[in-house]
């Protein structure tokens, strides 16, 4: 089935089919515009990023001496909102969901190729509504918006930043549209549903999730807008209004957010980690209805967000039997990846070592996001440091690392090139400890009483906040580290045959990189998901 | 897909269905039901939503059942964002 | 879906290369027009829910606001919108029978519902100016609990203005739609986009059944 030639260079494929700026701001391949959308997001990422080192700077001592406080309110403001809206939720879903969804059902292209596009075009278009913002003064009203700080006492620009991010939600919006009818419809004969990759069902879970919860953050953004124009009323006190309506629809659609960003990063694991240990996923049906499961539960529980913000005790007993609810489906996928890995043949290379460090620190995240759904413990470490940890040990730890193990483990079926194996191991392992280190202190931090948002502290926290300052320079070092080899990878780097991994999975049985169309023709499926004992066969295991 | 060709004269019947149900529910609108004016208006606007649902927007024609599926899913959301909201508001007082 | 070897069976020249046959596109398309509709119904819906909680905790004025409502505005405009409901379904059914020019006539009558929805609303818009009905910019309200009506005729402005929004893009999607009727684009084996197009325009009207009553039907007027 696989075929292990290394192509001719001069073989005709997405990449080289047409050459010019315009076949690239015109195309209509789901390929070319995952590259776009790759582009895209990294350059956000590395904005995002660079709000987060000037947080952490600021950081390095207890009083406030390098900015002013508002200033550092539009830091961690920024920082947030670029990375949820402008990296974490298009990441896996815009650049490897739109590569590899087609491929991997056996189809030519999406369902609706154009509207594709224009996904790309809204993106570019909120982000630079997102740069308008951060030029002309920034945004001050930290990711939440939550009124009435954002609608009565914020004179910086809410109204841009909030077109921003609902343009970009429509993005979100067509893609997972798209997705939606593209897996539903366009499967290649055989190409049933208990068939289907586990990356196609999560971005399929997350796909729901976009449809379903992004129109009501739109809508809340533009009653946000409506009342700072028109000083309309809706969530201001002083009108009649409740400010907890608004957090009550904000957090609809930013609590299942969470998952959206997640849940690829879950398809990108289960695909690595079969990939890595040469045996079928431990309990595809569980894995595959567990990833549905968190895409329902997940809209279920989002005034966890609220606990101390005045809801009612008894609303607030709901929402945390419901959290809890919510973690089970996920510690359901830790326990299964654990037994696909048991007894397997394990490959250190390195998008397994994204995928293992994934599993660990999800599993730490999650867990304190048990801590969190607790009541009584929420009471003391809601606004604090133990939060920040918890997100970002699901949002760097988890999706960051899957997102790397996705770009790494399917980089020679898109650009036809290997990356250097030694340099990324060695970016992952820095990037491990990076990580750790800027975010493991601030459990402690939070625990012991640290505010969030708070642009001085107590002195004795500052170890901790050194330690993690120094991890984030680490980290930002681990994450240099790839830009640089990947790139050098598109020129230097040795071509890539069609299936170097010996992996399962269609995308591995055409060529790297693909013909804008895919398939010669369209395959006929016969095979169940991860055939790896088949393919074990063929191919004797050497390592 | 293509649903079968309906007559004119059918869909004619639906849209008087739906100028009735509007007559109704504005006649309606005047008597004092306390609480059940709401469930009543919205009892008969749901009514006129499914017969321009079903008829009009052909849903009871649809061959592919997943397109239904899709549906209900998008008012079932709806409806966990109402109930659930409404769940913290009602719930206020009891404290 | 069989193979979809390229260029060699005659096939219609509505169909993209990457659907094998007009039957998959059909129903990608409508299946895409209806998952988008569901995205409507979760962006209106999150205008339903604050109008929800807050009738529920400002009853009374939701009573007194919507006595300021103009009965016949709504009521006339409610019907013009159903009608046009009415000329659309039979727009795409003359399409299904391949009947050019009635598409077109059927198209034109919806267009000039809908401008008609949208001017009579203008009026009505003009009138709650006038009488400084609008919560912030233009406000005069001396009766009772002026802070819940305020937020009732919040709401107002944004359920309808939306809605008119939704209009107004519907009426330009539908004159697009017509053109290409002209130009006769559409015949039996080919009109998804008068279909699809019919789906969010009754979708709209959907929208205007639930905000009337909820809107201009609240309280008991007497005579």
């Amino acid at each position: 089935m696989a075929t292990a030639t290394v192509p001719a260079v001069e073989r005709e494929n997405y990449l080289n089919k047409e050459y010019g700026v315009m076949s690239w701001l015109l195309t209509t391949d789901h390929k070319r515009i995952a590259l776009l959308y790759l582009v895209s997001i990294t350059f956000f990422f590395f904005i995002g990023g660079f709000f987060a080192l000037l947080i952490r700077l600021e950081l390095l001592t207890p009083a406030g001496d390098l900015m002013q406080a508002d200033t550092y309110n539009k830091m961690f403001t920024m920082h947030g909102q670029v990375m949820v809206f402008f990296f974490l939720i298009p990441a896996v879903p815009a650049v490897l969901g739109n590569f590899l969804i087609p491929i991997m059902i056996g189809a030519k292209d999406l369902a609706f190729p154009r509207v594709n596009l224009l996904s790309w075009y809204l993106f570019i278009a909120g982000g630079a509504f997102m740069l308008y913002t951060i030029l002309t003064g920034g945004v001050d009203t930290g990711w939440t918006f939550y009124t009435p700080l954002s609608t009565q006492f914020l004179d910086t620009h809410v109204v841009a930043a909030a077109l921003a991010i609902f343009i970009a939600g429509f993005s979100s919006i067509l893609t997972g549209l798209n997705f939606i009818v593209t897996i539903h419809r366009m499967r290649a004969p055989g190409m049933t549903w208990s068939r289907l990759p586990l990356f196609v069902w999560a971005n399929y879970a997350t796909a729901i999730i976009q449809v379903l919860g992004t129109p009501v953050l739109a809508i809340t953004l533009m009653l946000v807008a409506l009342e700072r124009i028109f000083h309309l009323g809706i969530f201001n006190p002083q009108m009649g209004g409740d400010p907890l309506l608004f957090q009550h629809l904000f957090w609809f659609y930013s609590h299942p957010a969470v998952y959206i960003m997640i849940l690829p990063g879950m398809g990108v694991v289960s695909e690595v980690v079969t990939a890595f240990a040469r045996k079928r996923i431990f309990g595809y049906r569980f894995m595959a209805l567990a990833l549905i499961a968190i895409a329902v539960l997940g809209f279920l529980v989002w005034a966890h967000h609220m606990f101390i913000a005045g809801i009612s005790l008894y609303a607030a007993m709901v929402f945390s039997l419901l959290s809890y609810f919510v973690a089970v489906p996920s510690a359901i996928k830790v326990f299964n990846w654990t037994s696909t890995m048991y007894r397997g043949s394990i490959s250190y290379t390195t998008p397994m070592l994204y995928a293992l460090g994934f599993i660990g620190l999800f599993t730490m995240g999650g867990l304190t996001g048990l801590f969190l759904a607790a009541l009584g413990i929420d009471v003391h470490v809601t606004d604090t440091y133990f939060v920040i940890a918890h997100f970002h040990y699901i949002m760097v730890g988890g999706m960051v690392l899957a997102y790397m193990a996705g770009i790494h483990y399917w980089w020679p079926k898109m650009s036809g090139r290997m990356y250097p194996e030694s340099w990324g191991r060695l970016a992952a392992l820095i990037i491990f400890i990076g990580f750790n280190l800027t975010f493991f202190p601030q459990f402690i931090l939070g625990y012991l009483g640290m505010p969030r948002r708070y642009w001085q502290y107590a002195p004795e926290f500052q170890v901790l906040n050194v330690l993690s300052t120094a991890g984030a320079t680490i980290l930002a070092v681990g994450y240099i580290l790839p830009m640089i080899y990947l790139l050098w990878s598109m020129r230097y780097g040795k071509p890539a045959e069609a299936n170097p991994w010996h992996a399962a999975g269609l995308e591995w049985m055409i060529e790297s990189p693909p013909k804008t169309f895919n398939f010669d023709e369209t395959p006929t499926v016969t095979w169940e998901a991860y055939n790896y004992d088949e393919l074990n066969q063929e191919v004797p295991v050497e390592r | 897909m293509s649903h079968p060709v309906i007559s004119t004269k059918f869909y004619t019947g639906i849209w008087a269905g739906l100028i009735c149900l509007t007559v109704l529910t504005a006649a309606v609108s005047y008597l004092e039901l306390g609480p059940f004016n709401i469930v009543l208006a919205l009892v008969i606007a749901t009514c006129k939503m499914l017969l321009v649902a079903l008829f009009f927007m052909g849903v009871k024609y649809i061959s592919e059942k997943m397109t239904v599926v899709v549906i209900v899913a998008g008012l079932f959301w709806l409806f966990i964002l109402l109930a659930l909201s409404m769940t913290d508001y009602i719930s206020r007082p009891w404290v | 879906m069989s193979d979809s070897t390229p260029a060699v069976a005659t096939h219609n020249p509505a169909l993209q290369h990457h659907f094998s046959s007009m039957h998959q596109q059909m129903e990608a398309s409508v299946m895409g027009m209806w998952v988008f509709l569901i995205t409507e119904i979760m962006f209106f819906g999150g205008m339903f829910c604050g109008y929800m909680v807050y009738r529920y905790m400002h009853y009374g004025a939701w009573l007194a606001g919507s006595q300021h409502m103009d009965f016949w505005y709504g009521t006339v405009n409610t019907v013009v919108l159903l009608c046009s409901s009415l000329t659309m379904v039979l727009a795409v059914r003359s399409a299904q029978l391949g009947q050019r020019k009635m598409i077109v006539i059927f198209l034109l009558i919806t267009i000039l519902f809908g401008l008609a929805f949208l001017g009579i609303k203008a009026e009505e818009y003009y009138l709650h100016w006038q009488r400084a009905e609008f919560p912030g910019l233009h406000w005069d309200y001396s009766g009772p609990d002026p802070q819940g009506v305020s937020l009732f005729f919040s709401f107002y402005w944004a359920m309808t203005g939306f809605h008119a929004l939704h209009m107004v893009i519907g009426i330009g999607l539908v004159s697009v739609i017509t053109f290409q009727a002209w130009r006769g684009r559409y015949n039996s084996e080919y009109y998804n986009p008068v279909e699809i197009s019919g789906l969010y325009w009754h979708f709209v009207d959907i929208v205007w059944i639930y905000l009337y009553p909820l809107l201009y039907l609240v309280s008991r007027k007497h005579f």
